[in-house]
C-alpha cells in the first residue's frame, strides 16, 4: 500500500488542474476543453483503479492508512494537518465517483455538444470531481468541510449552469439559490459539530477524534449534540426531511449533472458522513434514533412524491430522495446498517446514474421534453436506452438478481432486527422499509411504462426520436450492466460487507423480528404487486395527455406535499418581516441617531471653514499673532516672575 | 552692566549708533516704497550695513559671506526675478483683505515692543568677547573653519545636499515643456499674412518718435496717416502711464498743409517746420 | 555702549520684516521681508557668539545663510512659475485653496 500512496494526491489533482486549465484558459480551450475534462477525470479513475487493487493485495489489517502532506493550519491548540485517509470506505466512494464521473463526463461531450458554454460545464464538473474527492479522502473534518463546500459551490454552479438566455433562466438562478441556502442550513450543523468536537477533543482529525479514547470520554449529551448536527449537515447536503425541497429544483440543470451531483454522488454525501461518524453515532442512541426517523420519514416523503410527478427528472429525483432515505434509515441501525447503507449507495450510483442518463437519452430524442405524459411508445425507436433503463428498472425494485436486491434487502432485514428495549423499532422501520419498496415500485414502473410503453405515443408534433451518438449510449450500456450485475458480484457472500469490515466494525449477527425468507418473500410480493398495478394503470389503460386532477393526496404530492409552501410560510417570509424590520430600524433608528455626530462635525467645520479664507497673508497673520500670544505669556508667566 | 571680558570700543558705538538708525529706516521703506524694485534696493542697504556690522562685532567671515551671498547672489538673483516678472509690477497699497492692515501693524509693532522689552529686561551674563577670555584664541576665520569641518561637518555635507537640490529643483519648476509645434520664421510670416485683414500691422511697428516733434522712448510715433500709434511705446511705460502725449496731433494740420500746398512737400520738412 | 543694543536692533528688524510678510501683497517683496526676518536672527546669532564667547552662534549664522540661499532660489523658481501662469505676483490672487 505505501508504494503507491504517493500517488493519492493526483486523485484530487488531475481534475482540479484540469478544473484550473478550464477556468483560466477561457475561450481559447473552447476547442478541447471537452476531452481536457474527460481526460483529467479519466486519468483520476486508473489512479483509482491501481490504489484498489493494491488495497486489495494488501492484508486486512493494513488497509487503513493516513497520508500526510503537510501542516495545514496552527492557530493556538488547533493544529490541522492536510492528509489523506485511504480505507476501503473512501477507495469505494473513489472508485465511485471516478468511474461513474468519468461516464458521465464523456456522456456529457455528445450531450452538451451544442452548448456554447460546453467547456464551462467541463470545468465545472471537474471542479465538482475534484471537491467530492477532497471530500471523501480527507483525515479530518475541517479538510472534509472543505470538500463539502467545494461539492456545495460546484452544485451551485451547475443547477444554475443555464442562467442566461433561456426561457426558464430565472427559475434555474432560483433553483440554484435555493440549493446554496439550503445547504448553508445544513453547513452551519457541520460548523457547529466542528466546533463541539474540537472543545471536547482538541483537534479535529479522525484518528484522533473517533477513536475509543475521545468518544469514550464524550459525555452523552456531547454526544447526542454532536451527532445531531451532524445529521443537520447531512439533512442539507443529502436533501433529507425537513432540507429536501431544494433536490427537486435541482432538477433545472443539465441532466449529467443530475446524474452525478444530485443522484450518484454529491447526494450521498451525507450518508458518508453519517457511516464516517459512526462511533460518535453509536454513542448516541437519541441521535442514533433521530437519523433512523428522518430515513423512514424521507424514505416515504420522496416515495409518495415521486407518484404524483409527471416530469421524469423530477420523479428521478423524489426517487433520489427516497433511496436515499433508506441509506440514512440503514446508517442509523449501526454497525448493522454501515455496510449497507455503503453498498446500496454503490449500487444506487449506477443505476440512478444510469436511470438520469437514460432520461436525459430520451429528453435529446423527445427535444427536451420532460413531460412523461407526452411520451409513450419509445421503446421501438430508442431500444438501447430502453434496456439500459430497464435494467435500472429492475434493479431499482429490488427484483433478484438485480443489483438493487442485494442491497436493499440487506437494508430492509437491517431493519427489521430489534432493537433491546424497544421492541416496537423492528417492527415500525421493517414497515416502513417494506412499504417504501412497494410504493417505488409502483412509481418506477410507473415512470418506464409512462416512458417506454403504452400503445400510443402521445408526442407533440414533429418528433422524431432517435438514439443519441455512441458516446451517449457507451455510458449507458457500461452503467446498465453495472446495475445488473454488481450487486451480483459484490453481494454474494458478503464480499462488501467484509470489505468494508475495517471501516464499520464488525457488526454482529442479530436475527430479524422475522425469518430472513419470509422477510424477502413478502418484500419480493409487494413490490410486484405494485410494479403490476403501476402496469395495469400507465400501460395497460390509457394515460391521459393532460393530468388528471386526482385526489387530495395526487394533488398534495404534486406540489411536494406543500414542502415549499411550508417553508415559505414558516421560514421564509418571518424571515422577510425579520429583515424589513432590521432594515427600517436600521435606517431610521440606528443611521439617523448616528447621523447626528457626523451633522455636528459638518456644523463644527462649516463654521470654522471660514477661517479658510485661501489668502496666504491671512495665514501668516494668525501663525504670527500666535507666536506673539506665545511670547507674550511666556513673559507674563516666567519673564516676570523669574528674570532679575 | 558692563561686560568684564569685553570692552566694546568708542568706535564701535559711534558705528552702531549712525548705521542702526539708518537699517532700521531702510527696513521700514520695504514696508513703505511702492515699487518693488525701490524695495530691493533698501534690502541691500541693510545687507550690506549688516554685514559691516558682523565685522565690528568680530565675525570678519560671516561679513564677507554675508557681502556674497546676500547682496552679491541673493538680492541679484531677486532683482533678475523683478525683471522677469516685470518691473512695471508695482504694488498697490491698498488693502483688499479686511483688517489686515491694523492686524499686520498691531502683530508688528507687537512683536517688535515683546521682543525688545524681553531683551531689554533679561539678564544676560556678562560678555566675554571672542578674543576676550582667551587673548591666544584664534577667533576667524580659522577657528570658525575648525568648527565647521570638525563638529559639524555632517551638517556642512548635508547642506551641501540641500544645495545641490534647491538648484536642480529650481531647473524642475521653471523648466517650460513646449505644448505647440515650435514656430519658425515661416509661421510667424506666415501667421501674420493671415491675419492681415483684421487690422495687424504686416511691418515691424513704428519705433517711438518716429515722425513726432520728439524721439524721447515715452513719446508715440506717428502713423502715416498722422495718428499716433500707442503700441510704439513700451509695454512697461503704458503699464505705468509715464508715456506722453505728442505735443499736438498734427493730423488736421497735415490735411490743411495738404490743402494749401497740394500735398507735393515732403515729410522731412514738414517736421522741421513743426 | 551695552552690547545688547544690537540684539534689540535684530528684533526690531524682526518685526519689521514680519510686518512686511503681512502687509505686501508683491510675492518678491513679501519674500524679502522672509529674508530680513533670517538676517535679523542671523544678527542675533552673532552677537550672541560674541556675548559668550563661543563660535557656535557663527556657524549657526552661516548655515542659516546658506539655507536662505536655497530657500530663495525654490522661491523664486515658484514665483516665477506662478507668474508664467496667472500672469501675477500678487500673493492674494492665489487663493483658490479655501473653506
Amino acid at each position: 500500500m505505501n508504494e503507491v500512496i504517493g500517488l493519492a494526491p493526483w486523485l484530487v489533482g488531475f481534475p482540479l488542474i484540469g478544473a484550473a486549465i478550464l477556468l483560466l484558459g477561457g475561450r481559447a480551450t473552447d476547442r478541447w476543453g471537452h476531452w481536457l475534462g474527460v481526460l483529467a477525470s479519466g486519468a483520476s479513475m486508473v489512479v483509482a483503479f491501481i490504489l484498489m487493487f493494491r488495497m486489495i493485495g494488501t492484508p486486512v489489517e493494513e488497509r487503513s492508512v493516513d497520508h500526510h502532506l503537510w501542516t495545514w493550519l496552527s492557530a493556538g491548540d488547533l493544529g490541522v494537518d492536510l492528509g489523506l485517509r485511504l480505507d476501503p470506505l473512501s477507495v469505494t466512494f473513489v472508485m465511485l465517483v471516478t468511474f461513474v464521473g468519468t461516464l458521465i463526463h464523456i456522456y456529457s461531450v455528445a450531450y452538451m455538444d451544442h452548448d456554447p458554454d460546453r467547456r464551462r460545464f467541463f470545468a465545472y464538473l471537474n471542479l465538482f470531481v475534484a471537491a467530492m474527492l477532497v471530500l471523501v479522502l480527507a483525515d479530518s473534518y475541517l479538510l472534509l468541510f472543505v470538500g463539502w463546500e467545494g461539492v456545495g459551490l460546484a452544485s451551485y454552479l451547475l443547477i444554475g449552469f443555464w442562467d442566461t438566455g433561456r426561457p426558464s433562466a430565472r427559475e434555474n438562478a432560483v433553483a440554484a439559490k435555493k440549493a446554496f441556502v439550503m445547504n448553508r442550513i445544513g453547513d452551519m450543523g457541520l460548523i457547529a459539530a466542528m466546533a463541539l468536537l474540537f472543545a471536547h477533543a482538541g483537534a479535529l482529525d479522525f484518528g484522533t477524534v473517533l477513536s475509543d479514547d475521545s468518544v469514550g470520554a464524550m459525555s452523552q449529551a456531547t454526544a447526542t449534540a454532536v451527532g445531531l448536527c451532524l445529521l443537520l449537515a447531512a439533512c442539507g447536503k443529502s436533501a433529507q426531511f425537513p432540507l429536501q425541497a431544494w433536490l427537486g429544483d435541482a432538477m433545472a440543470g443539465p441532466t449529467p449533472v443530475s446524474a452525478l451531483i444530485h443522484a450518484a454522488t454529491m447526494v450521498t454525501a451525507g450518508v458518508y458522513l453519517m457511516v464516517r461518524s459512526g462511533a460518535i453515532l453509536e454513542a448516541a442512541p437519541t441521535a442514533q434514533l433521530v437519523v433512523v426517523l428522518v430515513g423512514a420519514v424521507t424514505l416515504l416523503f420522496g416515495a409518495i412524491v415521486g407518484c404524483a410527478k409527471d416530469d421524469i427528472k423530477k420523479a428521478l429525483a423524489a426517487s433520489t430522495m427516497s433511496q436515499i432515505g433508506y441509506m440514512m434509515l440503514a446508517a442509523g441501525l449501526g454497525p448493522a446498517g454501515y455496510a449497507f447503507a455503503i453498498f446500496h449507495l454503490l449500487t444506487h450510483g449506477f443505476f440512478k446514474a444510469g436511470l438520469f442518463l437514460g432520461a436525459g437519452s430520451v429528453m435529446h430524442a423527445m427535444g427536451d421534453q420532460t413531460d412523461m405524459r407526452r411520451f409513450g411508445g419509445l421503446s421501438r425507436f430508442l431500444p438501447i436506452t430502453w434496456i439500459t433503463m430497464g435494467l435500472g428498472w429492475l434493479a431499482i425494485l429490488g427484483i433478484p438478481p438485480f443489483s438493487g436486491f442485494w442491497s436493499k434487502d440487506g437494508i430492509i432485514e437491517a431493519a427489521f432486527i430489534p432493537v433491546e428495549g424497544q421492541p416496537w423499532r423492528a417492527w415500525v422501520f421493517g414497515t416502513v422499509a417494506v412499504l417504501g419498496a412497494a410504493i417505488t415500485a409502483f412509481y418506477m414502473t410507473r415512470l418506464f411504462f409512462m416512458t417506454f410503453g403504452g400503445r400510443r405515443p402521445r408526442w407533440t408534433e414533429n418528433q422524431h426520436p432517435h438514439e443519441g451518438s455512441p458516446l451517449m449510449w457507451w455510458p449507458l450500456v457500461f452503467l446498465g450492466v453495472g446495475s445488473a450485475a454488481l450487486g451480483l458480484v459484490l453481494g454474494i457472500g458478503g464480499t462488501f460487507t467484509t470489505w468494508l469490515e475495517p471501516v464499520t466494525g464488525h457488526a454482529e449477527h442479530h436475527e430479524p423480528v422475522l425469518p430472513v425468507p419470509v422477510i424477502i418473500t413478502a418484500t419480493l410480493v409487494v413490490v410486484v404487486l405494485g410494479a403490476l398495478l403501476a402496469f395495469r394503470m400507465y400501460a395497460v389503460n390509457l394515460v391521459p395527455e393532460e393530468a388528471p386532477r386526482g385526489s387530495v393526496l395526487t394533488r398534495a404530492a404534486r406540489r411536494d406535499l406543500y414542502q415549499d409552501a411550508a417553508n415559505e410560510t414558516l421560514v421564509m417570509k418571518p424571515g422577510y418581516g425579520l429583515a424589513r424590520v432590521v432594515q427600517v430600524g436600521d435606517r431610521d433608528v440606528v443611521d439617523r441617531g448616528w447621523s447626528v455626530l457626523p451633522q455636528a462635525v459638518s456644523w463644527f467645520g462649516g463654521v470654522f471653514r471660514k477661517a479658510q479664507t485661501g489668502y496666504v497673508r491671512s495665514y501668516a497673520a494668525g501663525m504670527a499673532g500666535g507666536v506673539l500670544v506665545i511670547a507674550v505669556v511666556v513673559w507674563l508667566v516666567v519673564g516676570l516672575g523669574g528674570a532679575q | 552692566m558692563t561686560p568684564a571680558g569685553l570692552e566694546i570700543s568708542g568706535g564701535e558705538t559711534v558705528l552702531f549708533w549712525v548705521i542702526a538708525p539708518l537699517m532700521v529706516l531702510a527696513a521700514l521703506g520695504l514696508l513703505f516704497v511702492k515699487r518693488a524694485v525701490h524695495a530691493a534696493m533698501c534690502l541691500v542697504f541693510v545687507m550690506v550695513s549688516m554685514a559691516i556690522l558682523y565685522i565690528a562685532q568680530e565675525a570678519p567671515f560671516l561679513g564677507v559671506v554675508q557681502v556674497v551671498v546676500y547682496t552679491g547672489a541673493v538680492m541679484m538673483l531677486f532683482l533678475f526675478v523683478l525683471m522677469l516678472v516685470g518691473v512695471d509690477a508695482s504694488d498697490s497699497l491698498t488693502e483688499t483683505i479686511r483688517g489686515q492692515r491694523w492686524i499686520g501693524l498691531l502683530i508688528g509693532i507687537g512683536l517688535a515692543i515683546v521682543l525688545g522689552g524681553v531683551v531689554g529686561r533679561a539678564a544676560f551674563p556678562p560678555a566675554v568677547g571672542l578674543n576676550g577670555g582667551d587673548p591666544g584664541g584664534v577667533a576667524n576665520p580659522q577657528g570658525l573653519a575648525r568648527v565647521l569641518f570638525a563638529d559639524y561637518v555632517l551638517a556642512m555635507e548635508a547642506v551641501g545636499v540641500l544645495l545641490v537640490t534647491a538648484a536642480v529643483g529650481a531647473l524642475v519648476l521653471t523648466h517650460r515643456r513646449r505644448l505647440t509645434p515650435k514656430q519658425d520664421q515661416r509661421a510667424v510670416a506666415d501667421a501674420r499674412i493671415r491675419a492681415l485683414p483684421d487690422g495687424v500691422v504686416l511691418t515691424p511697428l513704428p519705433s517711438p518718435g518716429v515722425y513726432a516733434t520728439s524721439n524721447a522712448m515715452d513719446t508715440p510715433a506717428l502713423g502715416p496717416d498722422g495718428e499716433q500709434v500707442p503700441q510704439s511705446v513700451s509695454r512697461v511705460l503704458r503699464i505705468r502711464g509715464q508715456e506722453k502725449a505728442a505735443p499736438h496731433a498734427p493730423g488736421t494740420e497735415l490735411v490743411e498743409t495738404q490743402a494749401q500746398v497740394g500735398g507735393s512737400r515732403s515729410t522731412g520738412t514738414r517736421e522741421g517746420e513743426a | 555702549m551695552d552690547i545688547t543694543n544690537y540684539v534689540v536692533l535684530a528684533a526690531v528688524l524682526f518685526a519689521v520684516g514680519a510686518t512686511t510678510v503681512l502687509l505686501r501683497r508683491n510675492a518678491i517683496v513679501v519674500f524679502m521681508g522672509v529674508e530680513l526676518m533670517l538676517n535679523a536672527t542671523n544678527l542675533a546669532f552673532v552677537t550672541f557668539a560674541r556675548m559668550h564667547g563661543d563660535l557656535t552662534g557663527q556657524v549657526l549664522a552661516f548655515f542659516v545663510m546658506v539655507v536662505a540661499a536655497a530657500e530663495v532660489v525654490v522661491g523664486l523658481a515658484i514665483i516665477v512659475t506662478i507668474f508664467r501662469t496667472r500672469r501675477s505676483a500678487s500673493v492674494d490672487d492665489v487663493n483658490l485653496l479655501k473653506g
